[in-house]
């Protein structure tokens, strides 16, 4: 059986460019921090790579600090600008920020912290006008994510960035669903700080930076050595970063992609009790997230997995952990439709064949309709 | 530490190809519980006759349900157990059983999903009151 794997949102294959940089690199293995020539040559391939990154956001080498993925930079970047600053007690954030901000957020609630989570629309957009109305004088940071990882919706992080400048207040925005797939330049903008993770591009696990704006402080979060401008202590993972600078290099097959998510989208649309969740427009080229009416995602992902074909759902049981989506629940969405959700998250750098299109189509069409026969809830008559 | 969302092979049996899943038109009793935003849903019907001597039992049994795999195969794996029982051995039938009788559950859904013999004795409870 043919395996489709369309969770790239939660994670990516390594690229076979990455692949074969990694296999050229694999014997590289001295410490960047010793001074004889195996660790310069380790510590030559890291600098490679860090200006690479820098420059693909626009930014100063010296600014790109790595780390073990985007949770450690979310960490890092609150929590270290938290300290760097400890008179300012408020935090701006949205509703739809992925756990490894909001979970941050709520242990500095915890410790004194005023945390303000805006709210968003029924697309998921952020609402600019409660942004701004809330920032105080107090203000630490406003962090808003640039696509959410859920339902895919692009913030428009221009406006934020400058309500943010407006307000003299840091902004820090969580790309890791957008770095590598959109053009993102930080200076343009007005990105203080930028978490970014390599696996959802194609690149190793456990590699991630965070974009420091030079002239930010911002306490370390692991002290040792020194590494990483003194902001991230501990042995650099070379590899890791290879691969990193490697995969930034690939080419995106964004506007084919896009036309495959359309397609994807607007057939399974046709399925009866289905419906969009997220922006039409306003939306990553590879996510498509759509619920069905009466039935349970986790069921119809458990169908489909039977078939070869590997999505994720974000709702009640899928997880190890028993939360409704909370992105699904601050968009608004109807009840009926709150659990039978499904996210597909396509390959940016590989695209389905037409015929592969159509299976996945048809499979979950048909999956669909054998769940909400099985369903007390049928949409025709329940319909408003 | 173990998977927390791996289901059984009986799981999986039940839950790809259900047994009495549908609906019983003028049923006897219907049960149902739980709620859409919980997400697990299940909706029991009963056609009650009596048997030779002359005890009311379970003729026919369907089930619709809304829900995880779990919900699913507890819901086929209820009416098995129920269809041909008579009232008061339907009665004893426990979550804890359906349970067993799908060789386990993940300890995650065991609260959650697990509401069959619940709802059958709704569909019982609500017999009993038509009764009266």
């Amino acid at each position: 059986m043919e395996k489709l794997y369309l969770d790239n949102a939660a994670t990516t294959p390594l690229a076979k460019e990455v692949v074969q940089e990694l296999n050229k690199k694999i014997s590289l293995f001295g410490n960047p921090s010793s001074r004889h020539v195996l660790g310069r040559e380790a510590k030559i391939e890291i600098e490679k790579a860090r200006e690479k990154i820098a420059k693909s956001i626009n930014a100063k080498p010296e600014e790109i600090i790595f780390t073990s993925g985007a949770t450690e930079s979310n960490n890092l970047a609150i929590k270290g600008l938290a300290e760097a600053n400890p008179t300012k007690k408020q935090i701006i954030t949205s509703e739809i920020e992925h756990p490894s901000i909001l979970e941050v957020c709520k242990n500095l609630g915890k410790r004194g912290y005023q945390i303000d989570k805006i709210s968003v629309d029924s697309e998921g957009i952020i609402n600019l006008k409660e942004l701004k109305d809330k920032i105080s004088k107090d203000a630490l940071l406003v962090s808003v994510m640039h696509v959410n990882n859920e339902i895919g919706t692009i913030q428009p992080i221009e406006e934020i960035a400058k309500i943010c400048k407006e307000k003299n207040v840091p902004f820090h925005t969580d790309a890791v669903q957008s770095f590598g797939k959109l053009k993102i330049d930080v200076q343009k903008i007005g990105i203080n700080l930028l978490s970014a993770s390599g696996h959802k591009l194609n690149a190793l696990k456990g590699i991630g930076f965070l974009y420091v704006k030079r002239g930010m402080n911002i306490e370390p979060q692991l002290n040792g050595g020194g590494q990483e401008n003194n902001l991230r202590s501990g042995t650099e993972n070379v590899l890791g970063i290879i691969s990193l600078a490697k995969a930034i290099e690939l080419k995106r097959e964004s506007e084919k992609v896009e036309k495959s998510r359309d397609k994807i989208i607007n057939k399974l649309l046709e399925i009866s009790g289905s419906k969009l969740n997220g922006s039409k427009e306003k939306r990553i080229y590879n996510n498509i997230n759509i619920s069905f009416y009466g039935i349970e995602g986790e069921s119809l992902q458990m169908f489909l997995d039977e078939e070869g074909i590997f999505i994720s759902t974000s709702s009640a049981c899928a997880s190890n952990k028993l939360a409704k989506s909370h992105v699904l629940k601050a968009i608004g969405i109807d009840k009926m439709y709150l659990n039978g959700s499904i996210r597909i998250t396509l390959d940016t750098l590989k695209l389905l064949t037409t015929k592969q299109e159509d299976f996945i189509i048809k499979k979950i069409k048909e999956n669909v309709e054998k769940l909400q026969k099985i369903s007390p809830f049928k949409f025709q008559e329940d319909k408003k | 530490m173990k998977p927390t969302n791996t289901y059984s092979k009986e799981v999986i049996k039940h839950f790809t190809k259900p047994a009495n899943q549908g609906e019983i038109k003028n049923p006897s009793a219907i049960g149902e519980i739980g709620n859409p935003v919980c997400g697990d849903v299940m909706k029991v019907y009963l056609k009650i006759a009596k048997n030779k001597s002359g005890k009311n039992y379970i003729k026919d049994i369907k089930f619709q349900t809304m829900g995880c795999a779990a919900a699913i195969a507890t819901s086929s794996m209820i009416t098995k157990l129920a269809k041909g029982k008579t009232i008061e051995e339907a009665k004893k039938i426990t979550n804890a059983q359906v349970a067993e009788s799908l060789k386990g559950l993940p300890p995650i859904k065991m609260h959650c999903s697990n509401l069959a013999a619940d709802a059958l004795k709704k569909a019982i409870e609500n017999l009993e009151k038509k009764k009266k």
